[in-house]
């Protein structure tokens, strides 16, 4: 440095020295601690992925070999007693889970599509709301469950599907909620410029633009209803025959599972790892099949 | 985002197909809006009305009571609410910095392309249903629990005392454990959320002055998604609270006090789930505020969870699976 | 004060005392070339085999400010950001040539660059101040990087780097204050502060004043001159004008066919404005394309 300045070069010269040999001598413990503390971090996500691939190999391992023609077409059948099968509980869950969706898919879009255009405090009591009840203990859904209808109607699939409802309804409406409110303000104006109703605006416009995240709502919120036990378990009480009718009784394939894990009978057992398998199988297909369909439809959009 | 409301004429019939006028088109959303909240407030209704026959007859202090026996005319929640809380820390205390750790890894060391894969495959344990949890933490973990993991720890941390008595396979440990994979995902997915907003030029600035990626994490970027992360934290924890099914057949189903990690236990849940058919009278209405009980503890938790990751202006909690 | 129409009516003299500060001693036409701080030969940025800049080689000396120019898209913040090795986050980046730093292999396989950080700090286009830290620990955060402790070496640094950096007389009293506290230019100053207090030998600035109002703009070229002499600058604008005014020397940069930025010339200052030797220079500065 040739030049001459206000502030005497030496005390800046000085710290330099002083900071440069401090990074030295700290950089060695630095780069260490560094490599140990993100070492760490890539053996947690190691941890991380194990259970999902230990608990499908499990389930598929021991799932498997339960399979068989009788296990998708035969009822359940007392313990010792050969040919029986999952066909009674598939029922169930189907007859179940379609109730359920039919019911709240259509009421939770509507919310959603509510609190999409609404931004008053009643609104958002109503989201915060929505928000809580996606994590409220399941156990006592099925107790509403059971006050609201058993009580007065009896065992039923129909008590079942209110209950499943009742846990879907909230997920599809934050869901749905999401998805209007991506739909770009631009359209809507756009159309309301053109003299259309909201009505039309909604139908023509909102719910095709928002239908992919709309539908990959539903999808989840369908693969969550699916793998619900403790709301049926208060609610279905579970029946040894083929039930059609959703209001009576009926068997569901998480409620088999839970009162065969425990029997001491093991091809009783063997059956709820079949229908563990059969359960398993379907929600992961429907939460990838989500998600790739989510994946296609945004690279569709670009 | 206020909607524009723009004077729109009215007309009956448009392109062949009759739509609402817009009165009517509001009216219908707001009488769903106006369902959906009656029903919330039936539910709380319901089973306040249906707990409220065990407060007038037994008072307020039975909750905190040590012995459940209702043969005796006793029933002590106490061994629940600790079964309860005891399976949740545990979970908890593991799927915090595991679950950090792995949303870490997520966000910055593993390479782009690989991303996806690895978060999905953890976010997919999430969809898995409770009760298939159950089973194989019933018959498959069990066994390795009580014959190699227990005794393991016992050798190596039973001077804590926490590793008192036999080995059992159905514990606290073991529902503790399963637990923790289940809330595993929520941990991870909102943290990483979390962690990838943190704006680019901050890691930047701190990169140039020489500070080490691990510095870098600890000094910025961690402290900016603090609220993100303690949001994530109590989200998983309202998971924790809320489990039902799965707990119930791995805690091992004894209503007393556990006093060792490898003691069975129960919950809450365990509890309404195994009493459920048999139970009348008072013996119901004390489940039905067992009930009552667990739903406010689980309601606080999710409302502190959802102030919390809604103050940090971050939406992506509300669409992800729950259970 | 400086305007490219007028370049020809008047010697590049009076223009270059005008735009130095008052203590530095420069009375002639092309300023002494000091100590090199920087060399680079034939440097070339590439990403994922697409390159982004080449053919650069020039020295950078010390106690100057030196100006990299050019439009937009040739490469000058792309170059900036090799010098203190910020291109190793980008996994398909690769840098060859040779930079040194003194008597260091920039890129040399014992080079730490955590290390060289210390020694060639950066400040960037927009203000980043850390959002969660007082002003305080914002100037000390770097020397607590690179792990000082002693707080009397800490206060010390800090103050010195504030001072410096023009921002201590409005702080000082709000040093627990947090970071967005201040406005767009203070927050700059601030960042300038915190990677003054390390006191690295070459401080690297991305247009560190394009995001900032003209009156900032004007401090912090004003703080350019002031901080030559006690760090080599090396500084990215696009604006001609700032170059003219702050930098002694000019790297001339130029995005070519194969959209790749190359350095058409380097020189003085008052030289490049005046009479370069690449006729692409002379077409940049009197402003025919930018």
């Amino acid at each position: 440095m040739t030049s001459v300045l206000e502030v005497p070069v030496d005390p800046i010269v000085e710290r330099r020295r002083a900071v440069q040999a401090a990074a030295t001598a700290s950089l060695g413990r630095r780069k260490l601690g560094s490599r140990v503390a993100l070492g760490v971090c890539w053996l947690f996500l190691v941890i991380a992925v194990i259970p999902l691939v230990a608990l499908v190999f499990y389930v598929t391992a021991k799932g498997l070999p339960a399979w068989n023609a009788e296990f998708f077409t035969h009822s359940t059948t007392p313990e010792g007693v050969p040919g029986g099968g999952v066909w009674n509980a598939i029922v169930g869950t189907a007859v179940i889970t379609v109730v359920a969706t039919a019911v709240a898919v259509p009421l939770g879009l509507l919310c959603g599509l509510f609190l999409a255009e609404s931004d008053g405090r009643t609104a958002d009591a109503l989201r915060f709301t929505a928000d809580v009840m996606t994590g409220i203990p399941s156990i006592t859904v099925g107790i509403f469950g059971y006050i609201a209808i058993v009580r007065n109607f009896g065992y039923s699939g129909f008590a079942g599907a209110f209950a499943v409802g009742f846990i879907m309804l909230p997920v599809i409406i934050r869901a749905g909620e999401t998805a209007f409110r991506g739909v770009p303000r631009s359209l809507n104006e756009a159309a309301m410029a053109l003299g259309a109703r909201r009505a039309t605006i909604a139908r023509k416009v909102v719910v095709p633009t928002a239908l992919p995240g709309v539908i990959t709502g539903a999808l989840l919120a369908i693969a969550r209803g699916l793998g619900e036990t403790a709301p049926l378990l208060l609610t279905i009480f579970g029946n040894q025959y083929l039930q059609w009718n959703p209001t009576k009784p009926m068997a569901a394939l998480p409620t088999l599972i839970y009162s065969y894990s425990s029997q001491p009978y093991a091809d009783l057992v063997q059956v709820a790892w079949g229908a563990a398998l059969l359960l398993m199988a379907v929600v992961l297909v429907l939460s990838i099949g989500s998600r790739l369909l989510a994946a296609y439809l945004r690279k569709e959009r670009r | 985002m206020t909607t524009i409301e723009t004077p729109v004429p009215r007309q009956t019939r448009r392109g062949g197909r009759w739509s609402l006028p817009d009165n009517g088109y509001r009216g219908l959303l707001a009488v769903t809006a106006i369902l959906f909240g009656a029903l919330a407030v039936w539910f709380l209704v319901a089973i306040v009305l249906q707990a409220k026959p065990a407060f007038a007859t037994l008072g307020f202090g039975w909750i905190f009571g040590r012995v459940w026996n209702p043969s005796h005319g006793l029933y002590g929640l106490l061994p629940f609410i600790l079964g309860t809380l005891e399976s949740t820390a545990i979970a908890v205390a593991l799927a915090f910095p595991i679950g950090l750790g792995t949303a870490i890894a997520l966000a910055f060391l593993v390479p782009s392309r690989v991303r996806p894969v690895l978060s999905t495959t953890v976010e997919l344990l999430a969809a898995v249903p409770s009760v298939v949890y159950g089973l194989w933490g019933l018959i498959v973990l069990a066994p390795i629990f009580r014959d190699t993991v227990e005794p393991f720890l016992t050798s190596v941390l039973g001077w804590t005392g926490l590793f008192n008595g036999p080995n059992n396979g159905p514990s606290l440990l073991l529902a503790g454990v399963i637990l923790f994979i289940m809330i595993l995902p929520t941990m991870v997915a909102i943290s990483r959320d979390v962690l990838i907003v943190v704006p680019v030029e901050q890691v930047e600035g701190a990169m140039a002055l020489g500070a080490t990626r691990w510095q870098v994490l600890r000094k910025v970027v961690l402290p900016g998604a603090r609220t993100g992360i303690l949001g994530a934290f109590t989200l998983a924890t309202g998971r924790a609270l809320g489990e039902t099914v799965a707990v119930a057949m791995v805690i091992g189903n004894s209503p007393y006090i556990a006093h060792s990690l490898k003691s069975s236990a129960a919950t809450i849940p365990s509890l309404i789930v195994n009493n459920f058919g048999e139970s009348t009278g008072t013996q119901l209405s004390a489940i039905f505020g067992a009930g009552l009980v667990l739903l406010v503890i689980g309601i606080l938790v999710n409302s502190a969870a959802r102030w919390l990751v809604w103050s940090t202006g971050n939406d992506s909690a509300g669409v992800e699976l729950g259970r | 004060m400086t305007d490219a129409g007028s370049l020809s009516d008047v010697s590049p003299v009076p223009r270059l005392e005008e735009s130095l500060t008052v203590q530095t001693e420069r009375a002639m036409t092309e300023p002494p070339a000091g100590d090199v701080v920087m060399t680079l030969r034939d440097v070339a940025v590439a990403f994922g085999g697409r390159t982004a800049v080449r053919d650069v080689s020039f020295d950078v000396c010390a106690g100057e400010a030196t100006a990299l120019i050019g439009p937009s898209g040739s490469g000058k913040t792309t170059l900036l950001r090799a010098l203190n090795r910020m291109h190793d986050a980008e996994r398909s980046a690769k840098v060859t040539g040779t930079i040194r730093l003194g008597d260091l292999d920039v890129y040399g396989p014992d080079t730490d660059p955590t290390l060289l950080r210390s020694r060639v700090g950066m400040v960037f286009q927009r203000p980043n101040p850390f959002p969660t830290m007082s002003i305080y620990d914002n100037a000390v955060a770097g020397l607590r990087f690179n792990g000082v402790r002693k707080k009397a070496l800490l206060d010390e640094a800090a103050e010195s780097a504030l001072v410096a950096a023009a921002l201590w007389d409005s702080v000082k009293d709000r040093l627990k204050a947090h970071g967005s506290t201040l406005s767009g230019g203070e927050q700059q100053r601030l960042c300038i502060a915190r990677a003054l207090a390390v006191e690295p030998e070459v401080l690297l600035m991305d247009e560190p004043t394009s995001a900032l109002d003209p009156i900032a703009t004007k401090r912090i070229e004003e703080l350019v001159g002031e901080l030559k002499d006690r760090v080599t600058i090396v500084i990215v604008t696009h604006n001609m004008q700032q170059a003219m005014r702050v930098s002694d020397r000019c790297a001339f940069l130029l995005m070519g066919e194969d959209k790749a930025g190359e350095l058409i010339e380097f020189g003085p200052t008052a030289q490049l404005f005046s009479e370069p030797s690449d006729p692409r220079t002379l077409d940049y500065v009197n402003g025919r394309f930018g």
